[in-house]
């Protein structure tokens, strides 16, 4: 199974994982394993999550929750796992 | 399982420091296109070309996207021209319409450059190559993406001097027929000792007659990963230092073997190399110098400069070589002028001369690279910088490679700008005694006595 890397960074604020955990339910997303911290005051969040049974492909996907982010005043970005893979393991 | 502080690594590589792939470059071998009638030539070159390549910039994007990693560039490069046009091309303006053919096709593809107007001319120059060489000037002054590089020599035949004295001749001219443009087509021409068939890179890229049909190539960068990776280690002695580089160029090479794996995978072409080079792009940050001034220089270009980029080097290439499958092109630490800010502020400030970069190219890839040179200065004279740099290859066993800039109309001090990855630079200096007795002999320098291996 292909897993996704979701990340959110920006100004903590309400409702930010209540927002970006709706969009992935309405698109059918599993989120598979959720940390969070705050850096430099900054909210930090990732998620790794499964969207192989969403019905959008993974540029809609992509471009949907990124603007999510722009409404909701933070950075989302969604990446393949396997950057983080090849990058962290050997 | 990736956890979040390893996220956050490799997102602020991308984010704050400028991490990317700088290129992926599709070689596409032209051989089966060769044909006696001209027209027929460039039908097939463009049908070939089209065919391979018209889904490689969306592909790139696509990869792009999902990994969240820009790939900064998406390019082709073919067989040397030289070679291909031999049959079909009886005068240089034969040769200039396939260069407008690869510039046709290389639009329709959107890619931005595309590379392989060349001739490998290390011993000696047929009539067609002659004729190929003849048409540079030309051919770079009537396409815009189109890249030009010339062989001159090898550690296996030692160098070409007619071609060299040629070469001198036709950077000049480039830069006469360019010259509205501050002599740009001399950008996009490098003459080599040495050349590499597999590099990823332009203005240099070609696809030689020893690859496969049509295979991927990725050149990654990263000097700003480097630089902020040694912030951290200040002061610190050279052991900490050199696996501070190594830890990282592996990390910056990873993701190049992931980019060439799925672009390899998503387009049906096989993988061919990564080229671990260090690349340096104007701009902030992304400075090989200013990786050089973090070792301890006060400025690129003072004493411990040579040094300090041998060891950066090959650190580079220890951290890398275990992170790709396939290592090729040039893998080293590039050294353009106008294309880092570091170098040029270096320039500006008389602490980095033509001379220092010389002695520089003796211990990286690849050579004088994007140095903007007075517009009087002789082809001889030009000649002559061709040769020092091309023995330093050939004695060396070592890619070596010369992209100046004559300027014409334009003398030392004053600024040139090529716009884009290209920069900007001033007018360096270059010593006025003539080497015009030494270019004209004609004929060859032997090879060395190190190449006779067997």
């Amino acid at each position: 199974m292909k897993k996704t890397v979701i990340t959110v960074v920006g100004k903590d604020t309400v409702g930010i994982i209540a927002k970006v955990c709706t969009f992935l339910a309405e698109n059918n997303v599993n989120i598979l394993d959720i940390s969070q911290t705050i850096v430099q005051d900054y909210f930090n969040m990732m998620m790794i999550v499964d969207s192989n049974k969403s019905k959008k492909s993974f540029g809609d996907l992509s471009d949907e929750i990124a603007k999510l982010g722009e409404e909701i005043g933070v950075q989302i970005k969604m990446q393949s796992e396997d950057i983080f893979n090849i990058m962290h393991r050997i | 399982m990736i956890n979040i502080f390893e996220v956050n690594e490799t997102n602020n590589m991308v984010e704050h420091e400028n991490l990317d792939v700088r290129t992926i470059t599709m070689g596409i071998s032209l051989l089966d296109c060769i044909d006696s009638d001209l027209d027929a030539l460039n039908e097939k070159i463009y049908n070939k070309i089209f065919s391979k390549a018209k889904n490689l910039v969306n592909t790139g994007n696509e990869i792009e996207k999902e990994i969240g990693i820009p790939i900064v560039n998406k390019r082709i490069s073919v067989t040397p021209i030289g070679l291909i046009g031999a049959s079909a091309c009886k005068t240089p303006e034969d040769f200039v319409t396939i260069a407008k053919t690869l510039d046709g096709v290389a639009k329709e593809v959107g890619v931005n450059f595309i590379g392989g107007y060349s001739a490998l001319v290390s011993k000696g120059m047929t009539p067609s190559e002659e004729n190929m060489i003849r048409s540079i000037p030309m051919a770079l002054a009537s396409t815009e993406r189109v890249c030009s590089s010339v062989n001159v020599g090898s550690t296996k035949t030692g160098l070409n001097m007619d071609a060299v004295k040629l070469m001198g001749e036709i950077v000049k001219e480039t830069a006469e027929m360019t010259k509205e443009d501050d002599s740009l087509g001399c950008a996009k021409l490098v003459v080599f000792c040495n050349a590499p068939d597999d590099n990823p890179f332009m203005a240099g890229a070609f696809h030689g007659v020893t690859e496969a049909d049509c295979i991927i190539n990725v050149g990654v960068s990263g000097p700003g990963v480097v630089k902020t990776a040694l912030e951290k280690v200040r002061g610190k002695n050279f052991e900490v230092l050199c696996e501070t580089i190594k830890k990282t160029a592996f990390k910056v090479t990873r993701v190049g073997q992931l980019v060439a794996q799925e672009a390899s995978k998503r387009l049906g072409v096989p993988f061919g190399i990564i080229d671990l080079s260090l690349a340096p792009t104007p701009a902030v940050g992304d400075s090989v110098a200013l990786i050089l001034e973090e070792i301890g220089l006060e400025s690129v270009g003072a004493p411990g400069t040579t040094a300090a980029l041998a060891l950066l080097n090959d650190q580079v290439k220890k951290g890398g070589v275990m992170a790709s499958s396939y290592v090729g092109g040039l893998s080293g630490a590039f050294i353009p002028v106008s294309e880092d800010q570091g170098m040029i502020d270096a320039v500006n400030a008389g602490a980095l001369t033509l001379e220092k970069l010389e002695a520089m190219t003796c211990v990286c890839s690849v050579g004088l690279d994007m140095i903007a040179i007075p517009g009087d200065t002789t082809p001889a004279t030009i000649s002559g910088i061709i040769a020092d740099e091309a023995a330093i290859g050939m004695i060396n066993q070592k890619t070596t490679a010369v992209r100046v800039i004559p300027v014409i109309g334009k003398g030392v001090g004053e600024i040139v700008e090529f716009g884009g990855l290209l920069g900007y630079a001033p007018v360096m200096p270059v010593n006025k005694f003539s080497c015009e007795a030494f270019v004209n002999r004609g004929g060859r320098i032997p090879a060395p006595i190190h190449s006779f291996k067997n």
